[in-house]
């Protein structure tokens, strides 16, 4: 429990840091996952395999849904109530695998799912689902935007100021309320994801 | 002690910036519109119409983006670059796949180079949100030459 006490002196400024453990911004050891989901991804697009398209949309999109549900509505209220140097260890060791798990999650869900809509015919105008479909795509192009405008850069920002020898508490702490704020409302927004894809699977 | 008063060194955060966070947002939320626009006709042809409008506003933003942040002094260039070019690759990754995706959907033609237009400006305006984003907090709080000396009347 060191770190905690190291970490915060180097929050608040007031010290050199001695023995913080270093932050890896991207974590080097998942590349290799991320790289074999995307190949994967990839081959179901060419092959046009319906089940492969079905499990990356189905477990991407579930997996996405959560995450992002857990982490706006539960893990980001938390947060914002700990103690600097609790929420800067927190933080420390959550967002680098932030960096690589949801960027990997959307591309799958989303290339799967177009691809998925497309061979089942559910984007022609004729089928009762193609008011849904689009009614998904703004969802996501809205959650798109927050993700990657405000969410992700302010993730890599933070990690970026935690790597400083004395990094800046007030750094810190306003991008980490960007943070919380835009999960939240990505979290709930996944709310309208779920209503939109369960009336398409029902229809 | 030394009798001198410590200066606590000033937060990033007093330094003002040009918007250019928020215009390369509004940038990527136009080609996310035009990309809304081009899939929901999938897999039918498109209207080009409003897309390649909403591409060429876009394209504008994103290189005024461009241009603002190239004039910045004093910028932590070094920071920017290393976080832009990892980026880059990985929206280019990013890009790559999903003109794959159109492209193996039989796209062709105005729309699929509309398409790709987008993809293009998409896989610049992440990375420079980012990399801006990050050597903002990075670079100098007001000033990078000696400061002033405001004691001495001129």
């Amino acid at each position: 429990m060191t770190n905690v006490g190291n970490m915060q002196a180097g929050v608040v400024g007031t010290a050199p840091v001695a023995a913080r453990p270093t932050i890896q911004v991207v974590p080097l050891r998942g590349l290799p996952i991320v790289a074999a989901v995307v190949a994967f991804v990839i081959a179901s697009i060419a092959g046009n395999w319906l089940w492969a398209l079905t499990f990356c949309h189905v477990v991407g999109g579930g997996l996405w849904t959560a995450i992002d549900l857990f982490v706006g509505l539960i893990v980001g209220p938390i947060l914002g109530r700990l103690s600097l140097a609790a929420r800067a260890e927190f933080t420390a060791r959550f967002m680098p695998k932030m960096v690589l798990l949801m960027p990997t999650l959307v591309l799958m869900t989303l290339a799967a799912g177009f691809q998925l809509a497309l061979k089942l015919g559910n984007l022609s105008p004729a089928s009762p689902n193609h008011g849904w479909l689009v009614a998904s795509f703004c969802v996501v192009g809205v959650m798109a935007v927050i993700a990657l405008g405000v969410l992700e850069p302010a993730n890599i920002a933070v990690l970026f100021e935690m790597r400083k020898p004395n990094p800046d508490g007030a750094v810190i702490a306003k991008l980490m309320r960007r943070f919380v704020l835009t999960a939240g409302i990505t979290g709930v927004m996944q709310v309208a994801t779920l209503i939109i894809m369960t009336r398409v699977a029902t229809q | 002690m030394t009798g001198v008063p410590a200066v606590a060194p000033e937060s990033a955060l007093s330094r003002r910036f040009p918007p250019v966070a928020g215009l390369t947002i509004v940038s990527l939320g136009l080609v996310v519109i035009g990309g809304i626009l081009m899939a929901s006709y999938a897999p039918r042809r498109p209207p080009l119409g409003v897309p390649v409008a909403v591409t060429l506003v876009s394209a504008v933003l994103l290189l005024v983006s461009g241009y603002l942040t190239s004039r910045l002094r004093p910028f932590d260039w070094d920071r920017f670059f290393l976080v832009f070019r990892w980026a880059l690759l990985a929206y280019v990754i990013s890009a790559g796949m999903i003109g794959f995706a159109f492209v193996k959907d039989h796209v062709r033609g105005a729309p699929l180079a509309v398409v790709l237009v987008m993809l293009v400006i998409f896989a610049l305006d992440v990375p420079l949100i980012i990399a801006f984003t990050v050597a903002r907090y990075s670079s100098p709080a007001v000033h990078a030459g000696p400061l002033p000396d405001l004691s001495q009347s001129a």
